[in-house]
């Protein structure tokens, strides 16, 4: 290493103020899945006398994904669906590998969470008697009877239906709230390090961060942990490339702490080589689900050529088998055949579609119709309808352009990647012994479980099965809280050690900071952002990003292993002017992790299992015989060293 | 600069017990400028145009200035969001598209939420049987 450790000794910077808050039940995060959690375990908590405490580093109303809104809830069985068919699409749609018995569990609980949405004041579309679509006021207005008492909702597509959901999170946060109690909330706390116990350094007990408003660090203390705050956003090099860098397709908030803070406690992760490549409204990242299953719109290359109907023969010589539905990460394979080929842009013929209903609509039914085009981007995507203002653009005269974005790690959309847990009971549906271990939703970290994008091997949860899953896991912890009531638990850490290393980027900016005229360029340390810019472009460039059309191969990813690591060590180094900076600076060493995490699965995955996800060049196929597995990996944080096993795949469903 | 606030509508929220933009702005970029007690967004490259600084401004202070290197200038898009509906003007470039749109966003009243009222409340028992407080899980 070139550079000499730094250790702060508090020489150059104030020690904070230290505030310890024991408690039986930690939620770290404040999305959907801790939303959820909060209201499931103060229904047990309030009896059994135990304490739930949730900690979240922005404001519960307005955090995680659902911070905008949503135009849709994506996952909603229903009673004409059948479970079983839910986790049928699951499993084509994650290209054969996923763990049925957490996805079936949760088909089994996703429609409760909605049902209570609409509760609390959620507005779903629904259907009328005369099958007209209204909103979700006038179906309240009109007495329509609930989801829940056989009332039908709008269906966008078989496991969609549309939300007037600007509120969404509001709603969801409120519920939580009440539940709760504001005193056992802490807002604007950013939890970076996890404890472990004592005697055993595979059980957690505790967790500790940092107040980004006042020189304030927080010990929580418990017996059990829900850690659920989403998943990684900006690991890769966007396609934007100045302000519009914010504009994420998914959070940009969202910096892996779920999974890196596990990972350096030890929790096995399981198909972190998984990502999502979200083929979107271009620039503005406005969803395409309502134009393709609602608007029954078309896209095609720049030719007018439809993609789909023109590669599908190839997609189905190339993944035999895989291609019989089409799978999203396939959809994009067939729209990259043609970018490649130079016959882009893929355009969404939203102009077609309009003036195709324009034919079969009254005028006033159109003039819904409209309205409704627009509010699916407001409610989750507001950039979406400014790009269009701002181009002039209106959908129904001309057609945008949509196209494939830069990655996304994350497990409860489409895509599975994230920690290995335990299924919600022995040999549910026959799952192997080796699924279960005691407590629904566990990692392997005993105390410590996971919801949402959290738990790996089982995407398409989207937000209303991120609720559900908060509430198993958190049903999990209490048991688990339950069974462990006379454990003795002491951490490991010392805690002023932690401290001092959370506060270290504070030390090394005021150590050297007077050496150069410009504070931001110093030979000593990095700030939060020139990590991060190193840390996207090593991404981008070695690992399948969008610059090498999410291609890699062997040669180099080893190539970005070795600049990744240099990074890592860089990180030690990172330096923060105020506790707004210190916060970017934990959450680029959560990214670093979580990026190292995907690129050494990527490189132990020797298969191309998601091609339009991304493509390991040098084996373009896809090998059942050898890969239809789990692909597990543990990290030691002492060694700085990663082992990598694979857990047969099991259909039980 | 995505969201920006206009100097002569800003008041530092100064009759409330906090800066409303500062207070729910996700990443945490809204800030108040001590001295002159306005307030600006400090990292605007890391603003995800989610609104809600725009929504919660009790001035109307604040408005979206789209990511300057990808959307031409001159459209603007304002929500007014009530209790029960938001309101959203749209207009474009050319200065003479508008659109105007209004959509619920909840159909009870704002604080009202009491998720365990008349409710049955679970006990241990429940803990490792499938279902939630609300309801049974599906059994298939």
């Amino acid at each position: 290493m070139a550079l000499e450790r730094e250790f702060c000794k508090w020489s150059f910077c104030a020690k904070p103020a230290v505030e310890t808050i024991e408690t039986d039940l930690l939620l770290v995060g404040g999305g959907m899945a801790c939303t959820g959690a909060a209201v499931e375990a103060m229904a047990y908590a309030k009896g059994l006398g135990l304490k739930v405490t949730l900690v979240d580093k922005a404001a519960l109303d307005r955090s995680g994904a659902v911070a905008m809104g949503l135009s849709a809830i994506n996952t909603y069985v229903g009673a004409e669906n059948k479970v079983a068919d839910y986790v049928g699409m699951v499993r084509t749609d994650l290209m054969g590998i996923i763990r049925e018995d957490l996805v079936h569990s949760l088909g089994c609980h996703v429609d409760q969470s909605v049902h209570d949405f609409q509760d609390w004041g959620l507005p779903i579309w629904q259907k009328d008697a005369e099958n007209h679509t209204v909103d979700g006021q006038v179906a309240r207005d009109e007495g329509l009877p609930l989801l829940k008492d056989g009332g039908k909702c709008c269906r966008s597509g078989r496991w969609q239906c549309m939300i007037n959901g600007e509120s969404y999170k509001v709603i969801v946060a409120e519920a939580a709230k009440n539940a709760l109690g504001m005193e056992n909330i802490h807002e604007r706390v950013f939890i970076v390090k996890l404890l472990t116990d004592k005697n055993n350094s595979n059980r957690v007990c505790g967790a500790v961060g940092f107040s980004v408003r006042e020189h304030k660090t927080y010990v929580f203390k418990c017996k059990a942990m829900i850690v659920a705050c989403g998943g990684v956003v900006n690991v890769f090099r966007p396609r934007s490339v100045g302000e519009g860098q914010g504009r994420a397709w998914y959070p940009v908030w969202n910096a892996g702490s779920t999974y890196a803070m596990p990972a350096e406690i030890g929790a096995k992760m399981v198909l972190m080589e998984n990502r999502f490549v979200p083929a979107r409204f271009k620039d503005g990242y406005g969803p395409v689900g309502a134009w393709f299953l609602f608007f029954k719109a078309q896209a095609t290359n720049a030719y007018g050529e439809d993609y789909m109907a023109k590669n599908w023969d190839q997609v189905k010589k190339e993944y035999p088998g895989y291609a019989d539905a089409p799978g999203t990460c396939l959809r994009n394979h067939a729209a990259m055949m043609e970018m490649r080929a130079g016959r882009g842009p893929i355009m969404m013929h939203t102009d077609k579609a309009m003036q195709a209903l324009a034919q079969v609509l009254s005028k006033k039914e159109l003039k819904h119709l409209e309205a409704e085009a627009w509010e699916d981007f407001l409610d989750m995507s507001i950039s979406a309808a400014c790009l269009w203002a701002s181009f002039n653009m209106e959908p129904d005269k001309v057609p945008s352009e949509i196209i494939p974005s830069e990655p996304y790690l994350l497990g409860s959309h489409a895509g599975c990647a994230g920690l290995w847990v335990s299924g919600p009971s022995k040999n549910y549906l026959g799952a192997p012994d080796s699924w279960f271990w005691g407590y629904d939703r566990m990692t392997t970290v005993e105390g410590l479980f996971t919801a949402g994008d959290g738990v790996g091997a089982s995407g398409h949860k989207f937000s209303s099965g991120s609720h559900a899953e908060g509430r198993m896991a958190a049903k999990g912890a209490i048991a688990f809280i339950l069974d462990h009531k006379n454990d003795k638990l002491e951490a490991a850490q010392n805690i002023d050690d932690v401290i001092a290393e959370i506060y270290l980027p504070f030390e090394i900016y005021e150590k050297y900071k007077g050496y150069t005229t410009a504070s931001e360029i110093n030979p000593n340390y990095l700030m939060p952002k020139q990590v991060q810019t190193r840390l996207q472009k090593l991404m981008d460039e070695y690992v399948a990003g969008v610059t090498p059309m999410y291609q890699t191969n062997k040669i180099m990813l080893e190539e970005g292993l070795k600049r990744l690591t240099l990074l890592k060590e860089d990180a030690t180094r990172l330096a923060a002017r105020d506790l707004h900076e210190l916060m970017r600076a934990w959450e680029q060493y959560h990214r670093i992790l979580a990026g190292e995490a995907h690129l050494r699965h990527i490189l132990f995955r020797e298969e191309s299992r998601y091609p339009g996800y991304y493509y390991r060049a040098d084996f373009l196929s896809i090998d059942d015989s050898k890969w239809r597995v789990f692909t597990i990996s543990q990290y030691d944080m002492k060694t700085n060293e990663w082992k990598f096993e694979t857990e047969p795949y099991k259909q039980l469903c | 600069m995505p969201s920006f606030v206009i100097v002569e509508k800003c008041d530092g929220c100064k009759a409330l017990d906090k800066t409303a933009c500062q207070y729910i702005c996700p990443n945490d970029l809204m800030v108040l400028e001590p001295e002159q007690k306005k307030a600006y967004n400090q990292e605007p490259e890391q603003c995800w145009e989610c609104y809600n600084c725009v929504k919660i401004c009790p001035q109307q202070a604040i408005e979206v200035r789209h990511y300057a290197d990808i959307m031409p200038l001159g459209s603007s898009t304002f929500p007014l969001r009530g209790t029960d509906s938001i309101m959203w003007t749209i207009k474009f470039r050319d200065q003479k598209t508008m659109k105007r749109f209004k959509f619920p966003i909840r159909t009870t009243a704002e604080g009202s939420i009491d998720c365990f009222k008349g409710k049955t409340m679970p006990t241990a028992d429940d803990l490792k049987k499938p279902g939630f407080y609300t309801g049974p899980a599906r059994t298939e």
